[in-house]
């Protein structure tokens, strides 16, 4: 166990490693943020100066070996365009992202499962059939049309729900929340459906097709004849078996949302850690966009390191794998 | 006991802010950026000084109409060619309720001096100020320079107790990688105090009830949020979460027009956008011409300009939202000559008649480097313009890109033919003239001259323009300079920028070509 514990462990650090030197070579590309910084008509001299400040004129091997010395303790540097500590900026926006990402998920969850097991009881009511038709839009329309068209509906013409922010805001312990306010649940609504519709219908489908199979099974069969209520036959037995990958793939997509909130982020303007990138990624305000990169990095490394160990614990087999790994 | 004599005064304050204005109303705007800093010395950037102007005032500021107007010194005079005396407002109070001296007037100017500072343009020349008493400054400069108050309206005042008590005497030093007070906290003298500020979100001003000036306008607090998507800002707009956006979409201008909530306000915006060509390489970094360089040659240059079709552009590509041109520099600044302006009459079979002259009757291919994220639809301009030169065989591969790779690379001047936009911020000829058409030098001259145009004829007349101080030579020379710069073709210019803003109808605005909303102005309904 430990053992496997450890080695996913030098995996994810030499995922970090590859992620943090692809995002470091990627800056090559994004421009000179000492352009941005100074005024157009400083001089060569004053633009070499400023290189040498910000250490943009040493080789890229030595800064990226001092970005990681660095990151390591917690110290991401000084944001260019805000002029703060980078880790500041991202503490600050985490709660944002983080309640976008976990409304979202709950929503996909508490509205993908019963959808699920509905079109997968009722397989040829005309209402699955509309659920089916309709969760195609989900799965094919890119996320930034569908928080427009929501923006259009709800915010424009309808004027119900607010197109953009995140409302009023408080403080609890250094999160700032917008749970606790009417403004900043209405502002949740758009942003959490633009960004939940994807896995909402993934979620669906999933359960849907795996309760079919589940249903077509024997102990589904003997337990019918055993005379069980529908009810216990469909959700104490059918139900149960098919959360197994369900459980899976939303960890997985967990990750996936947090990472995919820049775009829902960008067309809400709200203040996430996605926001911050695209806005970083604009100024080449280089260390934010490092910073960021390397947390996303960080993010599904630890998701797939907790899947990984359920798994474990799930499966007998890759306990026995583990110790008889000469054996194949 | 003393907490208590704040709230009391705060009390007072807001009871003054409520009484004085009986239909006191909140501004909330929105554009594509945020606000990067308080500080007042460490951005040179629109929407920051934009902002700071509500915050903190300069010695003198301009008015409705541009004109320089008193504003933290009453009076001024010249008192030596190089000295400049000030006469400062009596009785100002900076927002913590601290006096406002001489003291702060030095203070501030070496502030704005200081290496870290990122308004060095606007301290050219300028070498320091010293105090003569309380309420009078003079301000000290290397030569006489005849722009020393437009460059003035753009320093703004601090106070010296305040940045010594709060350890921000220096600008933002990005080598201390640390933040600094003055970032996020701001104490000035104007007709705005910063209540609230939470980056990328929203910043919260309100009126300060002991302004010294007088308010036109009826708004008692400005809401600034940033909203990125051009979407949803203007769904914002629509659904009257916010009542004005400085930045409106170009193309969705006609539909909001149409919009009885809406109203848009347009104005020419201080910037003239041209092309730029090398004129100095003995041979093109980016076209298949080997040997030579064609643009050296006059007649491929008048080839390329009379192919461009300006109104065209204007109606085609920038839907009606800019002006053409044939000078390098709006209406608005100082040495404007109509006469000069007239725009250069397309002509196909002429130009493709002196590129044939010039040995070029097949035409070449040539890179355009352009910008897509600066100016108003500046890719799509550069699109239509690349349509407009194959019409004379010259085939030309576009490299559009993001600002933060274009303005570095083309200031290596590497680069063949570029397209540039070039604001006037002190309104005066001589701030482009010089970047623009000056051969590239020390101290400014050139410094975006970045296809290296050169004429000695130019450069002296620019040279003396630099000190001279009598505004009819000053037009004279402005004069002189650009028409042998028209002659030359030296550049191609395109248009001036037409700015559109876009409000809920309503909110009435001062349209300025600075493209700043200053609040004091605004009356909402």
């Amino acid at each position: 166990m430990i053992a496997f514990v450890i080695r996913r462990l030098l995996q994810g650090v030499l995922v970090m490693l590859v992620v943090g030197f692809i995002a470091f070579s990627l800056f090559n590309f994004v421009g000179d943020p000492v352009s941005l910084m100074l005024p157009p008509e400083a001089t060569q001299a004053d633009r070499q100066a400023m290189r040498e400040n910000l250490g943009l004129d040493r080789p890229f091997y030595v800064q990226f070996a001092t970005f990681i010395g660095n990151a390591v303790q917690g110290n991401f540097g000084i944001s260019l365009r805000l002029g703060r500590p980078v880790s500041a900026l991202l503490v600050e926006r985490m709660p944002a992202t983080l309640e976008l990402a976990f409304v979202a998920a709950s929503l996909a969850l508490l509205v993908g499962i019963p959808l699920g097991v509905y079109t997968g009881l009722n397989r040829n009511a005309w209402l699955s059939r509309f659920f089916l038709a309709a969760s195609l839009i989900g799965v094919s329309l890119p996320t930034f049309l569908i928080g427009i068209f929501l923006i259009l509906i709800f915010a424009v013409w309808l004027g119900w729900l607010p197109s953009f922010g995140r409302g009023d805001t408080m403080m609890v312990g250094g999160w700032s929340t917008g749970f606790l306010s009417t403004s900043g649940l209405r502002a949740l609504i758009l942003p959490s459906i633009t960004l939940g519709l994807f896995q909402l219908t993934l979620i669906m489908r999933l359960v849907r097709s795996e309760m079919l199979e589940v249903l077509r099974t024997d102990y589904i069969k003997f337990a019918r004849a055993r005379g069980l209520t529908n009810r216990a036959v469909n959700f104490g037995h059918a139900l149960k078996n098919t959360l197994v990958p369900v459980i899976t793939i939303t960890g997985l997509q967990l990750g996936a949302i947090i990472a995919f909130a820049i775009i829902t982020e960008t067309v809400f303007q709200w203040p996430g850690m996605g926001l911050l990138f695209i806005q970083a990624v604009q100024f080449a305000d280089i260390p934010v966009m490092a910073a960021y990169l390397c947390l996303i990095g960080f993010i599904f490394v630890v998701i797939n390191l907790v899947v990984d160990m359920l798994y474990y614990f799930v499966d007998p087999r890759l306990r026995i794998d583990g110790t008889a790994a000469g054996g194949h | 006991m003393h907490a208590s004599t704040v709230v009391r005064a705060a009390t007072v304050a807001v009871a003054l802010a409520f009484g004085t204005a009986a239909d006191a109303k909140t501004l909330r705007w929105s554009s594509q950026g945020d606000i990067l800093t308080m500080d007042p010395h460490a951005q040179n950037e629109g929407l920051n000084n934009t902002v700071s102007d509500h915050i903190y005032e300069p010695l003198v500021t301009r008015g409705k109409d541009l004109k320089i107007e008193a504003c933290l010194a009453t009076q001024w005079k010249a008192i030596s060619p190089t000295t400049m005396q000030f006469k400062l407002r009596p009785n100002v109070k900076f927002h913590d309720g601290s006096p406002f001296t001489a003291d702060d007037v030095v203070f501030s100017v070496e502030r704005a001096l200081a290496p870290t500072s990122n308004f060095s343009p606007y301290m050219q020349g300028i070498t320091g100020a010293k105090k003569v008493d309380d309420m009078t400054v003079e301000i000290s400069t290397k030569g006489p320079n005849p722009v020393l108050l437009p460059q003035l309206t753009e320093v703004r005042m601090m106070s010296r107790a305040w940045a010594n008590k709060h350890n921000v005497q220096r600008p933002q030093d990005f080598k201390n990688k640390e933040e600094t007070f003055a970032a996020r906290n701001a104490n000035g003298t104007g007709p705005f105090v910063l209540k609230s500020r939470e980056a990328d979100v929203k910043t919260v001003l309100v009126l300060n009830s002991n302004w010294w000036g007088k308010l036109e306008g009826n708004v008692n607090e400005i809401v600034y949020q940033p909203i990125k998507q051009d979407g949803t800002r203007l769904a914002a707009l629509l659904s009257g979460e916010v009542d004005f956006v400085l930045d409106p979409p170009p193309q969705d201008i006609p539909r909001l027009k149409k919009d009885a909530k809406i109203k848009v306000v347009e104005g020419n915006e201080n910037r003239t956008i041209f092309l730029g060509l090398d004129q100095w390489r003995d041979e093109l970094l980016y076209s298949t011409v080997k040997g030579k360089n064609p643009f050296k040659d006059k007649r491929v240059r008048e080839a390329f300009q009379l192919a461009i079709d300006l109104n065209a552009l204007k109606t085609q590509v920038m839907r009606g939202l800019s002006n053409p041109t044939a000078v390098m520099f709006a209406p608005q600044v100082a040495g404007y000559d109509k006469a000069l302006d007239t725009v250069v009459k397309p002509d196909r079979a002429r130009a493709k008649k002196l590129m044939a002259e010039a040995g070029y009757p097949k035409g070449f291919e040539i890179t355009l480097d352009c910008p897509n994220n600066r100016y108003i639809n500046d890719e799509k301009l550069c699109q239509a313009i690349a349509a407009m030169l194959a019409q004379i065989d010259v085939k030309v591969r576009l490299n559009a890109m993001p600002r933060a790779t274009y303005f570095p690379k083309i200031q290596k001047f590497d680069t063949s033919l570029y397209m540039l936009g070039w604001g006037v911020p002190t309104f005066d000829s001589l701030y482009a003239l010089q970047s623009l058409l000056h051969t590239v030098g020390q101290g400014g001259d050139g410094n975006f001259n970045l296809g290296k145009y050169s004429n000695a004829k130019v450069d002296a007349t620019i040279d003396a323009l630099k000190t001279e101080t009598d505004l009819k030579k000053r037009a004279a020379l402005t004069r002189e300079a650009l028409s042998i710069h028209k002659a030359d073709v030296g550049h191609i210019p395109l248009h001036h920028q037409v700015i559109p803003w876009a409000m809920r109808s309503g909110v009435s605005v001062v349209h300025r070509a600075d493209n700043r909303l200053s609040v004091k102005w605004v009356k909402i309904n």
